[in-house]
């Protein structure tokens, strides 16, 4: 493929550059200034921001937004895993049609759903209703911790169950056969094979869960009724109500390099790149 | 493949024609609170004067500010409250009013004119008035309703809505405990910061309008809302009323004003103008709801909203209420914190 | 016994994901203006959705910029997936971590960051910031979509058409192209679907008069959801699935003539 050179792919290399590069470099830059008058071309270097976030109560917000995050994330896990396989152990167009229908409400808007979710778990929804008749009265899950981990949850499910699936996919149905004839029982083939070899798939779903889930703010404000703050509240604060720029930058970068580690873990565990499931489509 | 993308594009025809046609008109950006403004009443605007009306909304004084100070949009018409007009004066970003663009200004109540955000209306003309009050389930809700207390009151836990708002939460909590609305002593933020971090638990959640399906379901049995708010709920569902606590309250006043860089003044005048004619204020404030300082046009509205408590504000709770001031933004850094301690505890 | 198990997992699993759905579907129909008690079933909120201006102007928009960003990133995704195929690895490394980076980091910062960089940058926010916004954020997972199928081609596929008489062009469009078409293919749907979904960015990069549906409908969230949208939602949801059908029965139906 001597005919195409590299150089095609700089035009978009450039458009890197400006729209991802120096806006980072921008907030990391605001991020480290106290105040700045940029008409008067004042401004002062300053940890101040970084030091007014090591206070408790913002280290408190980030344990819970990690917290829930990681919540979700195990809870979508423990779904998605074994829909998983159900779903292989299916006729092969069916899985297709399984699958497509699984992301068909990830094309209805986020927001419409998770307002959906308002009504359905809001003391007179339905799910309020149900749970009456089995006996808790009086019972709304709306505006609580769990509406938010539910909203979660809900939301990013589908983006734990493709990597999952197109990794259990991957594995060669003659290695489980062979395992079966000699002898490995079902526990077994799951431990030995099938979560070693779909693991890549859990980790990048487990990471596309994740990353969202612990820096939403939308859903924390709709579900939880502004009552669970998380950092992606706690940011978007900064720069729309409070017009601090310089400490929500500061959290921004944190936020950035909480993730950042979180992935460098994942790599360590796979030694591998993120696989996002996208060959599905 | 071809056949998709043709359906695709076919499908999306009806939604494309509709954006369609060049547009050669005046045009008039109005920057407003949600659900502030009749839309019928815009698109008449936009007939009588043959204009175009782009309009925006936002959800507090504090968001509009943001995107006021920082963004290089433009905008003609502003509608915020008392002290944010104080704070936008103070920093020269207003355009003053020519006071013979608008002739039907003197429809507007005295009460309501020469405030002290803006001595003699130079910057700003009243649009509508509120107070801050309780609306509440009068079957659900069996002690009397006169004091910001009952919001601290556990045996409604869970059945408390409270605004969603720093300055408003807070005013609650500070006039409970007897302080000023406007209050700038550290010690005494942080009492009412306390109050509310005791209240948490007994809090259904920090709304702004969702406040209405809440209350009409009666899955909530009181909230802290506007009065124009409680009168549009109450018009709509029985069963509730409206009260404005003994210990007072926060009046507001949200007033049109024009920015310095405001690219149609002219014509945003006119358009303050024609908000204020009696026929149109009178068709607005039924579809909003909030107390309007408009006298002919009260004049015109159906006897129902006299009855209506959210709509009809005695003189004696108006007299009783603050009008929130700018404080200066180290104050402000007292109340943020507060707030933010307020969401973050349990 | 099993499959009966089978099917309730999946039903309890679809139930699940479909009823915030079914939920805005029914109220579409809900003879009030809020989501709360059954009030009659009407047909108005469809009829007053073709006459609100500023829903019809946001889903204009939206759909304006999913077409815009969805094709420009698609192609420019697509060749410089080409190109970085060719990249010696002491570049590629640092131009792939720096696609990445849209990928990996939290939307909300994403905003922030080109919100920022716009307002430093003296720009006006509008309908070619929002663009330039999708635009950034859908290119890499094109190229996320693309560059794999790169490195599953047999080896040397493309010389070796060229030995057997092909142009450099033939060789491309008759050769390669097939074989990345279903990776630019799946590129240019994520990107549509995450242009026409989002929201967080677009909140941030928004300005004078531009709202997307998204950005529509977060406003009203918090007032209450006017049945429009439902109305509206319910209107693309039944699109969606007519598509579906639609390529589920020309699919079966070229899987017939194969057969």
């Amino acid at each position: 493929m001597k005919s195409f050179k590299e150089t095609i792919a700089y035009p978009y290399g450039l458009w890197m550059l400006i729209f991802i590069a120096v806006p980072l470099l921008v907030v990391i830059w605001f991020s480290f200034l106290s105040n700045p008058d940029f008409k008067a071309g004042i401004y002062t270097f300053t940890l101040e921001n970084y030091k007014e976030f090591m206070d408790p109560v913002y280290l408190e917000l980030l344990y819970r937004s990690f917290l829930y995050a990681v919540i979700a994330t195990l809870i979508c896990f423990f779904i998605a895993y074994p829909l998983g396989n159900l779903i292989v152990s299916l006729p092969g167009n069916r899985q297709n049609l399984m699958i497509v229908l699984m992301i068909i409400p990830m094309w209805v808007n986020f927001l419409l759903r998770t307002y959906a979710w308002m009504v359905l778990l809001s003391g007179s929804g339905l799910i309020s209703q149900f749970l009456g008749l089995l006996g808790f009265r009086d019972v709304s899950l709306l505006y609580t911790q769990s509406a938010v981990i539910l909203g979660m949850v809900y939301n990013f499910f589908p983006y734990m169950l493709l990597p999952i699936y197109t990794a259990l996919k991957k594995i060669d149905p003659d290695l489980l056969r062979a395992a079966t004839d000699l002898g490995a029982n079902h526990f077994q083939m799951f431990v030995k094979i099938k979560l070693p070899l779909s693991l890549p798939g859990i980790v990048s779903g487990s990471m596309m869960v994740f990353m969202p889930a612990v820096s939403t703010f939308v859903i924390s404000n709709l579900l939880g009724g502004g009552k669970y703050m998380l950092i992606g509240n706690l940011i978007e604060q900064q720069f729309l109500t409070l017009n601090n720029w310089n400490f929500g930058s500061a959290l921004s970068m944190v936020l950035m390099t909480i993730i950042f580690l979180v992935l460098g873990v994942a790599r360590l565990i796979t030694g591998k790149e993120l696989d996002t499931g996208g060959q599905i489509l | 493949m071809k056949k998709f993308v043709l359906i695709l594009s076919l499908l999306c025809l009806p939604f494309l024609a509709s954006g369609c046609g060049s547009d050669n008109r005046a045009e008039l950006t109005v920057y407003n609170w949600g659900d502030y403004m009749d839309p019928e009443i815009i698109a008449q605007f936009e007939d009588d004067y043959n204009c175009r009306v782009n309009y925006e909304t936002f959800t507090s004084n504090e968001d509009m500010y943001v995107k006021v100070k920082n963004s290089s949009d433009t905008y003609d018409v502003l509608v915020p409250s008392d002290y944010m007009i104080e704070r936008l004066i103070r920093e020269e970003m207003l355009r003053p009013i020519t006071k013979d663009n608008i002739p039907n200004l003197t429809n507007i109540d005295a009460t309501a004119q020469d405030l002290a955000f803006d001595p003699g209306n130079q910057y700003s003309v009243p649009y509508f008035y509120g107070v801050l009050g309780i609306v509440y389930n009068t079957a659900q809700v069996t002690d009397p309703v006169d004091s910001w207390d009952i919001l601290w009151n556990d045996k409604y836990a869970s059945k408390i809505l409270m605004y969603d708002s720093i300055r408003d939460s807070m005013g609650a909590s500070l006039k409970r405990l007897g302080f000023s609305m406007n209050e700038t002593n550290e010690a005494n933020i942080n009492a009412a910061r306390d109050a509310l971090i005791t209240q948490k638990p007994l809090v259904m959640a920090y709304v702004t309008d969702n406040v209405k399906s809440l209350m009409a379901s009666g899955d909530a049995a009181m909230a802290v809302v506007y009065s124009g708010d409680a009168a549009i709920i109450m018009s709509e569902t029985d069963n509730l009323d409206f009260a404005i606590p003994k210990e007072g309250s926060n009046a507001f006043y949200d007033n049109f004003v024009i920015p310095k860089n405001a690219k149609n003044p002219e014509l945003a005048e006119q358009f303050i103008n024609f908000m204020l004619t009696p026929e149109v204020a009178a068709k607005n404030i039924e579809y909003v709801g909030y107390s309007s300082p408009n006298t002919p046009a009260l004049a015109l509205l159906d006897s129902s909203w006299s009855n209506n408590a959210g709509f009809n504000i005695s003189p004696e709770d108006l007299a009783r209420s603050e009008i929130f001031m700018d404080l200066p933004s180290d104050i402000m850094e007292i109340y943020n914190r507060a707030w933010t301690e307020i969401s973050v505890s349990k | 016994m099993k499959k009966i198990l089978k099917k309730l997992a999946f039903a309890l699993i679809l139930l699940f994901l479909y009823a915030p759905i079914l939920v805005l579907i029914v109220y579409s129909f809900n003879d009030s203006k809020i989501m709360g008690p059954w009030a009659g079933f009407t047909l108005k909120w469809y009829v007053m959705l073709f006459q609100d201006r500023y829903i019809l102007q946001a889903l204009y928009y939206t759909l304006i910029i999913a077409v815009i960003a969805t094709t420009v990133s698609t192609l420019v995704g697509t060749i410089s997936a080409v190109g970085i195929y060719q990249m010696r690895s002491k570049l590629k490394r640092p131009y792939l971590l720096l696609n990445n980076i849209p990928v990996l980091v939290p939307d909300i910062v994403m905003g922030i960051t080109l919100m920022s960089l716009f307002i430093f940058a003296g720009m006006k926010m509008g309908l070619t910031t929002i663009i330039i916004a999708h635009i950034t954020f859908c290119i890499p997972y094109v190229i996320l979509a693309v560059l794999p199928r790169f490195n599953r081609l047999p080896e040397n596929i493309f010389e070796a058409a060229l030995d057997l008489g092909a142009t450099p062009r033939q060789a491309f469009w008759k050769v390669l192209f097939p074989e990345i078409l279903p990776g630019v293919t799946s590129g240019a749907l994520i990107a549509f679907t995450l242009s026409i979904d989002d929201f967080v960015i677009s909140f941030f990069t928004a300005g004078n008069g531009v709202s997307n549906l998204s950005i529509t409908i977060y406003s009203m969230a918090k007032a209450g959801i006017n049945p429009k949208i439902n109305a509206l939602s319910t209107i693309m949801f039944g699109c969606i699935m007519i598509l579906l059908i639609l390529i589920n029965i020309r699919s079966e139906k070229g899987i017939k003539n194969i057969q």
